[in-house]
């Protein structure tokens, strides 16, 4: 299922802008119904203005710690992410506020957590890096790059343990897959056959560090040796995405063993709050070129307008439906509490042994073990 | 009560554990069709099949990080290292994943699991292969740690650590594994954090865990011989610690050594060490002592080795230092 427009972006090349992309693309709806259209354009602009807020909020100190934006790979999230049942599991690493909301928790949930709020999905003990909500199936949120990746094998291997048929969507960054998490979870998964897909965030920079400086293979050759399938797919385009996805995750649903998704991007803002957007190991003039011709909310409008299937004033309606949201979170997070201090030493442990102390601090922990 | 081995005493307590909870499952190098480099695992995977017993490639970042989700799934997996040594490689799942999940995810994700092998040396396994681990693990909180010295305690704290809500680590010994000893044939299990008086005495106490229990023993016998009696006290479970039993055998005796296999600097000792200048000052007859390996690596040459391992020589000559007599004699 190679895409027709696979956008190979090779790191330090001039990426493949709008004027490259093939001629027929304005047409290419995917078979999507109108409704269907709009609410993948919703759920992107819900990410945008989610992400544009807590940028926001970062600047005025109401967000503290790391802060990841995924502005510019809503595409990414809305196509993979949506396509999935309930019931799938989905594990990341710390770009993940989007992916969050994209799997079913609030976007209060999320800006809760982001404020370091007891509303938080996380109850305000994760923050940005650690967003959970296993109700919906999002197990994190992880902060060590390419940790997560033997954990969503594990997740995958309980599934298949308990004859189920979900299946778990495991995300990293490109930079993960020189991590040896990376090599001896692949292998395990192939071994094993689990139901799991992993997904290279491919926007061509571990921090600032791009891909083709630390690697002399490309992304897709990664998985080979491992026998695992590799495919890519244009995650700027939202529809492509989706039916991609839709059709993997059934493959894997299926039985068909674990799969390799380098998923081409692009990170519209900087590694994190500290990184400017341009200026040391990318140029304004890359940045921009991407802006233009990459963004995945532009290009599904400029498609739906083209088909006229979205007019200008529904757009307006749809965003300000997307900025009311994130508005409203913000709010939520505000007003939530801080954590209560009293529960400073709670869920350290989750049985506390009768017998023994598991705290040697001294300090007072009202009775929360030891 | 039947007299068996520290490894069948293991295998017992896994076998026990996956008869009554299909959610128990036992992966690491080895543990199937080798029936365990220990051979611990023997006649498992006969006995439940590859779906639960199941061989891993050598990979213990990744193996290490596949059982923790699969316990984030609600699974209880034991995880076998071959020995903690190797488990070095899997720190980060360890400390980053297992012993952080549940709070970093306010209580939504605990983490059932068990990390289990020898720890510690064997005999001229030298320095990469000769180390006690202990203390990587019990920093962490978030981590429990228990150190059977005998068959009937490894039964029992292998059998409470599978079905403890968090993860425990069990550290075993090599050299304990052809270890005898009287088990209980019935379901037995040894609640974590209770330490055990393995010998009573009123002179000096001896403080100890995992396979020094057996240095200690034979020092005691030792100082048998001089008519002082010291008392061993074996923690059996570092996290959670049986601080009740500490502050008993110091106002007991009011003199302590404490004997551990790993090194001194920042050592399990030390914290013991803390803990009972905190809480037992004016119980104290003396300074509490420390017995440890050498602050080397564990060399090769049969003498170095020896030279460089807490022994009974230096266990001895402690307890008399704390009792104020004469030392380097006996």
């Amino acid at each position: 299922m190679t895409p027709a427009t696979q956008t190979a972006v090779k790191n330090g090349e001039a990426p493949a802008t709008g004027a490259d992309r093939d001629p027929v693309v304005d047409n290419r709806l995917h078979g999507f119904s109108r409704e269907e259209l709009h609410a993948l354009l919703a759920d992107m602009l819900l990410y945008r203005r989610f992400e544009e807020k807590a940028e926001e909020a970062y600047a005025i100190g109401k967000i503290g710690g790391f802060c990841h934006l995924h502005i510019g790979q809503e595409g990414l999230a809305a196509g993979s992410i949506k396509p999935l049942r309930a019931d799938d599991l989905v594990i990341t690493a710390y770009r993940e506020h989007t992916q969050a909301i994209a799997k079913g928790i609030t976007p209060r949930a999320v800006m809760a957590e982001l404020y370091g709020r007891v509303g938080g999905c996380s109850g305000g003990r994760g923050g940005s890096m650690h967003l959970f909500d296993t109700t919906v199936g999002f197990y994190g949120g992880h902060g060590i790059v390419g940790g997560q990746i033997p954990l969503g094998a594990g997740l995958a291997w309980a599934i298949r343990y308990r004859g189920g048929d979900q299946v778990c969507v495991c995300f990293m960054g490109d930079a993960a897959v020189n991590q040896g998490a990376f090599l001896e979870s692949l292998n395990m998964s192939a071994v094993w056959q689990l139901p799991v897909i992993y997904v290279v965030e491919n926007n061509g920079y571990g921090m600032g560090t791009a891909f083709s400086r630390v690697s002399v293979t490309e992304m897709e050759a990664r998985s080979g040796a491992y026998g695992i399938p590799a495919h890519t797919v244009n995650g700027q385009d939202v529809l492509e995405t989706f039916r991609f996805f839709e059709g993997l995750v059934e493959r894997v649903r299926g039985g068909a063993g674990p799969q390799f998704v380098n998923a081409v991007t692009y990170r519209f803002r900087g590694h994190s709050m500290s990184d400017p957007v341009s200026g040391t190991y990318r140029s304004k003039e890359e940045v921009e070129a991407h802006v233009q011709g990459e963004d995945p909310i532009t290009i599904l409008r400029d498609r739906l307008m083209g088909a006229g299937l979205l007019t200008q004033e529904e757009l307006e309606g749809i965003d300000a439906g997307a900025r009311a949201a994130s508005d409203d979170a913000a709010e939520f997070a505000d007003a939530s509490p801080l954590p209560d201090p009293s529960t400073l030493y709670d869920h350290v442990y989750a049985e506390i042994n009768p017998h023994g102390r598991l705290f040697l601090d001294g300090r007072d922990r009202g009775g929360a073990g030891g | 009560m039947a007299e068996i081995t520290y490894r069948e005493a293991l295998n017992a307590a896994m076998c026990q554990e996956m008869d009554r909870d299909d959610s128990v499952f036992l992966l690491g190098e080895e543990v199937a069709e080798y029936d365990g480099a220990y051979k611990v695992s023997r006649g498992m995977l006969a006995r439940y099949g590859d779906r639960r017993v199941v061989d891993s490639p050598i990979s213990e970042l990744g193996f290490a990080g596949l059982c923790v989700g699969a316990a984030m799934a609600g699974l209880r997996p034991i995880c076998e290292f071959m020995t903690f040594n190797f488990s070095i490689l899997a720190l980060d799942q360890v400390i980053n994943s297992a012993a952080k999940m549940l709070y970093m995810t306010n209580g939504q994700v605990p983490i059932p699991m068990v990390f289990r092998g020898p720890t510690g040396a064997a005999l001229q396994l030298s320095a990469q292969h000769s180390q006690a681990c202990e203390t990587y693990y019990v920093h962490a909180p978030g981590v429990k740690l228990v150190t059977p010295a005998t068959p009937a305690d490894a039964k029992g704290l292998l059998a409470a650590a599978i079905r403890d809500d968090d993860p425990v680590a069990v550290m075993e010994g090599e050299l304990l594994y052809n270890v005898r000893g009287e088990v209980p044939d019935e379901e037995y299990v040894i609640p974590l954090g209770v330490a055990e008086v393995k010998r009573t005495g009123e002179d000096v106490s001896i403080i100890t865990h995992g396979k020094m229990v057996h240095i200690a023993l034979q020092a005691a016998r030792a100082l048998e011989r001089e008519e002082i009696e010291a008392e061993v006290l074996d923690l059996r479970s570092l996290r959670p610690l049986d601080v009740d039993a500490i502050l008993a055998t110091v106002a007991k005796t009011n003199r302590v050594v404490y004997l551990e296999e790993g090194w001194p600097f920042a050592g399990v000792g030390a914290q013991i060490v803390s803990l009972i200048q905190d809480e037992a000052f004016d119980e104290l007859d003396a300074p509490v002592l420390r017995v440890t390996q050498a602050d080397v690596p564990m060399p090769y040459a049969k003498n170095m080795e020896q030279l460089a391992k807490p022994g009974v020589k230096a266990v001895v000559e402690a307890c008399r230092k704390v009792l104020y007599m004469e030392v380097g004699t006996s």
